[in-house]
């Protein structure tokens, strides 16, 4: 577990949380074949909300934020993401995937392009927004993460840790109103680890509705507002971070906090 | 020296170490022949053989090729200068090659238009030029997408009012789906194809025909029966080429598709194609074609023949890209999904660059597959080189020749195919370099 988060004041009071609800899930299922991957998912964002969820690996985390931008389909339940309801409808899909940045584990950088030209690609091609007022927001998102002088060099050429604060720039740079994250920083070094992390609490203090899967329990503690504990496909447990630390009531989640937090 | 030895545990480095050379037996030209050549007694041995081996083929080839027979007129004419400088009749006889070079490149094409394919050639590397390297000013595309045209005008001739009707449909196409595409991308798509091809069947040819009449502009026409030698294989080879690889990459996508009915038509497509042999698939163009098409139409035996050669390397090419496709990460995808990128859009910006990236070397492979391929045309009657080097060999003057005809043809062949392997290493170490 990274100390990162703790050695960083994190400003709180700007986090605000508003009534308007950002993604609702009702009664969601998912099957891989016939595996029941995802099982009866209830959960409700509400804009500038943080959240964490955790559990042990093949509980269906990842799944579940894939499923919020269509990456993986859900095969029963209702799931609305600013006000659109995900269907096959190629055009919804479309729209929320503009709408919602998300972060992978492995980065998913294009390598065969620019760091400038990996942050530009979307905003001309699906915003339609002119090559030089695309190319100003990365710019400035770039400096926002701290490396603007890497512009023109290749995602190859990058740490870990700058990679993934370029896969947040290029996120950032379609405007998103939600950031999904998937375990940013489990492909990093350790010493990198805290870069992103401390991009990601930038984020959080700006108000971003944020949903991470992540076992950095320190981040969890510092920025969230609730923490979603998974196992089985199903949503065990979820409280405030304090209370979800100090007094964790499932069985599971007791042994689980035990296993992640026990050396 | 460093002291770390076990009974030692701490230790602390005073000073770091220079660099310091190698020893001299372990550098340079010493080093790289004791490794290579001598480096055991058995290895010296081979080497020394090898080296003879070597050294006696050369010697033969170059005994057999240095010959002044420049001048000879004949297989007899040049036998007895052999024989006054004492030299073995087992020499080669350059003299076939002045005297009908230009047939073995041009065929029967008539002599006193040789400069029409010339010039068509040099449009054709001017053309290929933006393509092929990217660092052309912008108005040479112009000319690129325009080449094809003034190279069909100057090897066919014919009035200039044709090519420009058919060019003029690519236009509509174009204009069709600027304006179309406000309205819907898949309908833009449609129109851009129905109209184009409407235009031609109905409207193109009467155009041309009328233009032709009224202002008769145009070169001398020369009938495709007459194109033969190097410049068929060319001609042949090249419009295969340029045509296989959208058509290829077309259906590697399409068997990558997960639409079901997609799929299993390109899968059909791909695997009939390339399950039949490509001679088969020639006398098909030349013998059954014309069971199938209306009694009384003409349809030329070069365009068939580039048509069945065209679909035959595509199946190759769909197969080289498919495996680029699978070769890029997963992660690309859903990277490109996450950010909202169409279908389309993910596969023309992220997917496809990458996937043709590592399949370049398969993708020249196969051309260069396809362009020796097309002296198989020799067997439908078309005369590519090999079947003027018959033809060349059955006449009085060179009866009994072969070996310098077929060492010339190779030699072009040769030119060609070796061009293209050392784009295709250029173009690898360029994207290596751009990408890292």
């Amino acid at each position: 577990m990274s100390e990162a988060a703790q050695d960083r004041t994190v400003n709180r009071s700007a986090m605000q949380v508003s009534d308007e609800v950002a993604i609702e899930i009702n009664n969601m299922n998912k099957w891989y074949g016939t595996f029941h991957v995802l099982r009866d998912i209830n959960l409700t964002v509400n804009r500038g909300e943080r959240i964490v969820i955790c559990g042990p690996s093949g509980s269906g985390k990842s799944t579940l934020i894939r499923c919020i931008n269509r990456l993986e389909e859900h095969q029963s339940g209702q799931i609305i993401v600013d006000g659109t309801e995900l269907s096959s409808d190629l055009k919804n899909i479309d729209k929320i995937r503009s709408e919602v940045g998300m972060c992978f584990q492995h980065f998913n950088l294009f390598p065969h392009l620019t760091i400038l030209e990996n942050c530009t690609l979307a905003p001309i091609w699906v915003r339609k927004t002119p090559k030089k007022e695309a190319e100003a927001t990365a710019m400035h998102f770039l400096e926002k993460v701290k490396i603007p002088e890497q512009a023109n060099k290749y995602p190859g050429q990058l740490s870990g840790g700058q990679q993934q604060r370029v896969a947040i720039a290029r996120s950032l740079c379609m405007k998103p109103r939600i950031m999904l994250f998937d375990e940013p920083t489990s492909a990093l070094d350790p010493e990198m680890i805290k870069e992103v992390l401390d991009t990601m609490i930038e984020l959080a203090e700006e108000g971003m509705t944020m949903i991470c899967v992540t076992h950095e329990m320190g981040f969890a503690q510092a920025v969230a507002n609730r923490v979603i504990f998974m196992d089985q496909g199903q949503i065990v447990e979820q409280n405030e971070p304090k209370e979800f630390f100090n007094n964790p009531r499932s069985e599971r989640t007791k042994l689980f906090l035990s296993q992640i937090l026990g050396h | 020296m460093s002291d770390t030895h076990a009974q030692t545990v701490a230790f602390v480095r005073e000073g770091m170490l220079d660099q310091q050379p190698p020893p001299t037996r372990e550098a340079g030209t010493v080093k790289w022949v004791r490794e290579n050549l001598f480096p055991t007694w058995l290895n010296a041995i081979l080497t020394i053989v090898s080296l003879y081996v070597i050294w006696v083929v050369v010697s033969t080839f170059v005994m057999w090729a240095f010959s002044p027979t420049w001048n000879a007129t004949s297989l007899s004419e040049c036998r007895q200068m052999l024989e006054e400088l004492g030299r073995s009749t087992e020499t080669a006889c350059w003299g076939v090659i002045r005297d009908r070079w230009e047939q073995l490149l041009f065929g029967f094409y008539p002599s006193d238009l040789y400069w029409r394919p010339t010039v068509a050639l040099i449009v054709l590397l001017a053309g290929l030029g933006p393509v092929l390297f990217g660092t052309f000013p912008r108005w040479f595309m112009g000319f690129s997408l325009a080449s094809p045209f003034l190279i069909f005008l100057l090897l066919w001739g014919g009035p200039i009012w044709l090519p420009l009707t058919v060019a003029l449909g690519f236009g509509l196409g174009v204009v069709a789906f600027r304006v179309f595409s406000r309205v819907n991308q898949i309908v833009a798509v449609l129109v851009a194809i129905v109209i184009p091809l409407l235009y031609w069947l109905l409207l193109a040819w009467p155009l041309a025909s009328e233009l032709a009449r009224v202002m008769p502009i145009g070169l001398e026409p020369v009938q495709s029966k007459q194109f033969g030698g190097f410049m068929l294989s060319i001609v042949i080879g090249v419009t295969a080429i340029v045509l296989s690889l959208p058509l290829g990459i077309l259906l590697a996508l399409g068997r990558a598709s997960n639409l079901f009915i997609v799929t299993k038509l390109s899968v059909v497509f791909i695997e009939i194609i390339r399950g039949v042999p490509l001679i088969v698939w020639l006398f098909t163009a030349s013998l059954l074609l014309n069971y199938f098409l209306p009694p009384g139409t003409n349809f030329d035996l070069t365009l068939r023949v580039i048509i069945m050669v065209t679909l035959f390397s595509a199946a190759y090419i769909a197969e080289v890209v498919r495996g680029g496709l699978s070769a890029v990460p997963k992660g690309q995808y859903e990277g490109a999904n996450s950010l909202g990128l169409s279908y389309w859009q993910s596969m023309q910006l992220i997917v496809l660059p990458q996937a043709l990236k590592i399949s370049i070397p398969g993708i020249v492979n196969t051309f260069i597959g396809l362009f020796k391929d097309t002296t198989l045309v020799l067997f439908i009657g078309l005369l590519d080189p090999l079947g003027l080097i018959n033809s060349i060999r059955a006449s009085t003057d060179w009866n009994g020749i072969y070996w310098e005809l077929y060492v010339f043809v190779a030699l072009l062949f040769f030119v060609a195919c070796f061009s293209m392997g050392r784009y295709s290493l250029h173009l690898e170490k360029k994207l290596q370099r751009e990408h890292r």
